[in-house]
Parts: structure tokens; C-alpha cells; sequence
């Protein structure tokens, strides 16, 4: 054989699997780890089945069933290390019986048992610490590294690999469950996927230069959950409210800056750059997840984005329609990013004066450091005329900006205030625009 | 798995069991329960604790004992009693946690118990 052929050869096995890891990662593992009860264990397997695979497919060839193969090679990595340990003995006769089901059915027709939901749960569980839920879901379900996921959410990977081995290494000594919950606790326990989802969509959309290539890549993966929470859990209507209200928000993500990076606030976007694509398939999902007839938060989230997307067709924003669907999302969760988001469609609907006596009902306490609240605040002041409060205000929601075009677009405001252009309703924030208040 | 489940009661709670005017009160929400958890064949091992100023807390410092009066830890709520139950696993655990009839400021911690394998 010819060095060339060769080549050829080890370049097709990487494609394979590399395309294998892309696709079936998150069922591969989770099939595994609900057999055994633990996380990193079945890690292990699997990345020593992909090592073996990248050994061994050059010579002998590419299987004809790579998932399949994969599997069991997993499977039997993990039987051996559980000898080996001998600790949790009693899973492996449960792995056995269920893995050879599998393979049977992997044979036949290349599907086994789709896991990743029972995954998904168990990483959002609430014996988890909260910070790890979504980090733990995005490594696991999705197989993405510490490195990137710690990258994305600000922290060193040091300290992200240890928070996930610690929720790994909770799993399997607290016996979690690896279970879809009973009726009657799927929707608190839901919450909490929902929860993780937003949470790593908020810190995606956070970026609003999108400097930061991964983490406008943790909006995308966030997208990806929650299309899979759809596609997992059809009859559900708050997964398909929280991916609406997702694809709403990425409808928008281009116009939210300039050629030269500065931000554009959501009242000042050019409608025409918004996915029309991207509202069509949002407004799709919230139209068949109300047909469910159970209003949650996300539904309301989404519909609070559907609205701001009508003016994409008539040209103006409904702020009565919005302020009553905030009246409606404050009962459900009363959160401070909807507290603070309700206050700035009030300004716009009933004026700044109202806006500003319903900002003022929150807690000092809780908006001490919430960014959008002082940023509303500054701009309400402004258009009140109320200007050395405006600009203390607006001085405080710099100083809380972790975003530099942030930042700009708010000293912009400032030095704009002694003009006092009250026609413009610029609500100085992308959080007080009613878009994501994942905090 | 066993787990064990602690209960962590208040002052108030602590006087509850045993106060003349609250004990009745007390018993009848908790007595059901415990039989619940013995008839659901899941019970190994429990105890009441007496209220912490009970307690006497020892250290032994380069050999030497230290004995000093009350509990360990200087928390409000402080363990009330305990119970190993064998169960599949946390979930059911929690589950039996969040039966206790707890006073309104009650807390249950859920811990595995160490598994035998882990010494040998």
C-alpha cells in the first residue's frame, strides 16, 4: 500500500470520527452514564473507546456501524474499570443487560435509546451546585471542554475544571437519579433545565461587540439545548417558549452594533437587518406552545420579544401590549431583570415619571449593582430634565458595565444630557429593553 | 444506598417537643411520620437528640482531653435527631426528607452514608 493511500486512509478515520464526536457525543455519553450511575466514569470510557477507535480504524477499518462500536467499546472500559474499583460493583450486571439491548438495536437499524434528556436532568438538578448546572450540561450533553465553557463564563479553566469534577464526583456519590422526574415534579425541576439554558444564553448575549468568539458561541449552544429540550420533550410548551424567545433575540443579534462596534440600542435597530427567518420560526414555536394552554415565564418572555419583532412589519412598538405582558411576567417571576425591564416599558407607555416611580418600588439592596437599573434610571432622569441626578445615575451604570461598547454608548448618553432630547426614546441598555434577564 | 437524614431544629422547635403547652401539637405531626418511614420498610438506624445546651464537646489536644459545655457547631438551628434509611437513591431520599414535618424555620441535610467498600 502506498504511503499516500495510507494517508488517505488516516485522514478518512479522523473525519469519521471527528463527524461520530459532533453527532452522537452527547447520546453516546449519556447512554453510558445512565448505566452506570456516573458521569466522569463513563467520560473516561468513551474517550479511551475514541482513542482505541483512532488506533485501531486505520488498520482494521472503519466499522460499519461507528456509533455502535463505539458503544460497546465504552461499555467495555467501563466494566473494567468498574472491576478494577470494585465500589459500585452492583451497576455493572444493570450495564451489561442494557448495553447488549442496545447494541442489538444499534445493529439493527443505528438508533439506540436517547438518554441525553435523563443527562440533562441530572445535571440540572438541584443538589447541583447552581453555578455548575449549566457548565456540567454544556460539557456533557454537548462535549464541549473546560477550557471553552470556563472561557465562556469568565473563569479560569482551573477553576471550571474543578467546579465540573466536583459536580461529577457529586452525581455518583449521592446517587442522584438519573431520571426524567414524576408529573408532579417536572416543572420545578424543568425550571431549572430552563434556567441553566438561559443562563448560558444571557452570558452569551452579553457580548454585544461580539468580540468574543466563544462566547457568541455559548448563545449558539444554548440554542442547540434547547432545540434538543424541544425536540425531547415535544408536549412541553415552556422549552418552546424559551427557544422562541432565544431565536427572537439572535433575529436582532446583527443589528445590535455598528460596523464600528458600538451598540445600538433595540429602538434605534434597523429592522431591516433583523432574521426574518429566525422571528418566522420563533413566532411558529410560541403560536404551538400557547396552543398548550399553559402560560409560563418563558412563553411570556418570548411573547414580550414577539411583540418588540412586530415592528419589523408595522413600523411601530405596541407599549400597551408589552406593558401588559410585563404585568404578566413580574406575577410569575418577579426577577430584578423583568422588575427593571416592566419600569422601562412603563416609561415608554405611560411616560418617564411612571417609568421611574415603578423603579423606584425595588430594594435598594437588590439594584445596588444591577447595571440596567442605574442605566434606566439615568435615562429616565434625563428625559425628566432631572439632569445632575441623570448623570449620577449614568456614572453608576458605567461603573457596573462589564461590556466596553456598553460603556461607550452610556458616556455617549451623558454628555448628550445637558441637551435634553426627550423625543428620543432610547432605553440605555440591553437588558432594560426587555431582552434577556437571565440575572 | 443508606442515607443518613439530619435534622436541624430551632430553639423553638426544641422547646416544642417537650413544652406542655406544644408537645401534643408536636408529637402528633411527627409520630405519624416516623411510622410511615418504619412502614415503608426503608428505616435502619435513628435517634432524638436532647436540646444542645445538653451537650458537652470534647477535643483532645496533644493527648490531652479538652471537655467543654455545649455543642460543636455555634449555629441557631442545631441537630434535633437523625435517621439511616436505605433508599435508591437521593431523589427518594429527598423525597423522605421532605415529609419530615419540619417547624416553619426547619432544615433537613441528606448525606450518603459512607459505603462499606470505601474502607476495605
Amino acid at each position: 500500500m502506498s504511503e499516500n493511500h495510507e494517508g488517505e486512509r488516516a485522514a478518512r478515520v479522523h473525519r469519521t470520527i471527528e463527524q461520530v464526536a459532533r453527532d452522537s457525543y452527547g447520546r453516546l455519553l449519556a447512554f453510558l452514564a445512565v448505566r452506570c450511575r456516573d458521569v466522569s466514569a463513563a467520560e473516561d470510557a468513551l474517550a479511551d473507546a475514541f482513542q482505541t477507535a483512532l488506533e485501531t480504524w486505520p488498520r482494521n477499518g472503519i466499522p460499519e456501524k461507528p456509533e455502535a462500536w463505539l458503544l460497546v467499546a465504552g461499555r467495555r472500559k467501563l466494566i473494567d474499570g468498574m472491576r478494577r474499583s470494585r465500589i459500585r460493583g452492583e451497576a455493572i450486571p444493570d450495564l451489561l443487560a442494557g448495553t447488549e439491548n442496545a447494541y442489538e438495536m444499534a445493529g439493527e437499524s443505528l438508533l439506540f435509546p436517547d438518554e441525553r434528556l435523563k443527562l440533562m436532568f441530572v445535571c440540572a438538578h438541584p443538589a447541583i451546585e447552581a453555578q455548575a448546572r449549566t457548565p456540567l450540561m454544556l460539557q456533557t450533553v454537548l462535549g464541549l471542554d473546560a477550557a471553552r465553557i470556563a472561557s465562556a463564563f469568565l473563569v479560569r479553566p482551573s477553576a471550571m475544571g474543578q467546579r465540573l469534577t466536583r459536580a461529577k464526583s457529586k452525581i455518583r456519590v449521592a446517587g442522584i437519579r438519573f431520571e426524567v422526574p414524576e408529573a408532579a415534579q417536572l416543572p420545578e425541576r424543568l425550571e431549572f433545565v430552563l434556567e441553566a439554558i438561559y443562563a448560558a444564553y444571557g452570558s452569551g448575549w452579553d457580548d454585544i461587540t461580539g468580540a468574543d468568539a466563544r462566547r457568541k458561541g455559548l448563545a449558539a449552544e444554548a440554542v442547540e439545548l434547547a432545540r434538543l429540550l424541544v425536540q425531547l420533550m415535544p408536549d412541553e410548551p415552556e422549552p418552546k417558549g424559551l427557544l422562541a424567545m432565544m431565536l427572537h433575540c439572535e433575529a436582532r443579534r446583527e443589528a445590535r452594533r455598528t460596523q464600528s462596534g458600538s451598540y445600538v440600542p433595540l429602538l434605534e435597530q434597523d429592522v431591516t437587518c433583523w432574521s426574518k427567518e429566525m422571528m418566522g420560526e420563533a413566532e411558529r414555536l410560541l403560536c404551538e406552545a400557547s396552543r398548550r394552554g399553559r402560560i409560563g415565564r418563558f412563553q411570556l418572555e418570548a411573547a414580550i420579544q414577539s411583540a418588540h419583532a412586530q415592528r419589523a412589519r408595522t413600523g411601530v412598538t405596541d407599549w400597551n401590549a408589552i406593558a401588559l405582558l410585563y404585568e404578566g411576567l413580574v406575577r410569575l417571576s418577579p426577577t430584578v431583570g423583568a422588575l427593571v425591564g416592566r419600569a422601562a416599558v412603563i416609561a415608554e407607555a405611560q411616560g418617564p415619571a411612571a417609568g421611574l416611580s415603578a423603579l423606584e418600588l425595588l430594594p435598594d439592596a437588590v439594584v445596588q449593582t444591577y447595571q440596567p437599573y442605574w442605566a434606566l434610571a439615568g435615562h429616565l432622569f434625563k428625559r425628566l430634565g432631572r439632569i445632575s441626578e441623570a448623570q449620577c445615575a449614568y456614572s453608576r451604570a458605567i461603573g457596573l458595565s462589564e461590556e466596553p461598547a456598553l460603556r461607550r454608548f452610556l458616556e455617549a448618553e451623558i454628555s448628550k444630557s445637558d441637551e435634553r432630547d426627550s423625543d428620543t426614546h432610547l432605553i440605555g441598555s440591553s437588558d432594560a429593553e426587555g431582552s434577556v434577564h437571565h440575572r | 444506598m443508606q442515607y443518613t437524614l439530619m435534622f436541624y431544629l430551632s430553639p423553638e422547635e426544641f422547646s416544642a417537643r417537650t413544652d406542655p403547652a406544644k408537645r401534643e401539637a408536636y408529637w402528633a405531626a411527627f409520630m405519624p411520620y416516623m411510622k410511615a418511614v418504619r412502614d415503608a420498610g426503608i428505616f435502619r438506624a435513628g435517634a432524638g437528640l436532647e436540646p444542645p445546651d445538653t451537650a458537652t464537646t470534647l477535643r483532645l489536644r496533644e493527648g490531652k482531653r479538652l471537655v467543654q459545655d455545649g455543642p460543636y457547631a455555634d449555629t441557631k438551628e442545631q441537630l434535633g435527631g437523625l435517621f439511616v434509611i436505605e433508599v435508591p437513591d437521593l431523589d427518594t431520599a429527598l423525597d423522605w426528607a421532605a415529609r419530615y414535618p419540619a417547624g416553619p424555620e426547619g432544615v433537613v441535610e441528606v448525606r450518603p452514608n459512607l459505603s462499606a467498600s470505601a474502607a476495605a
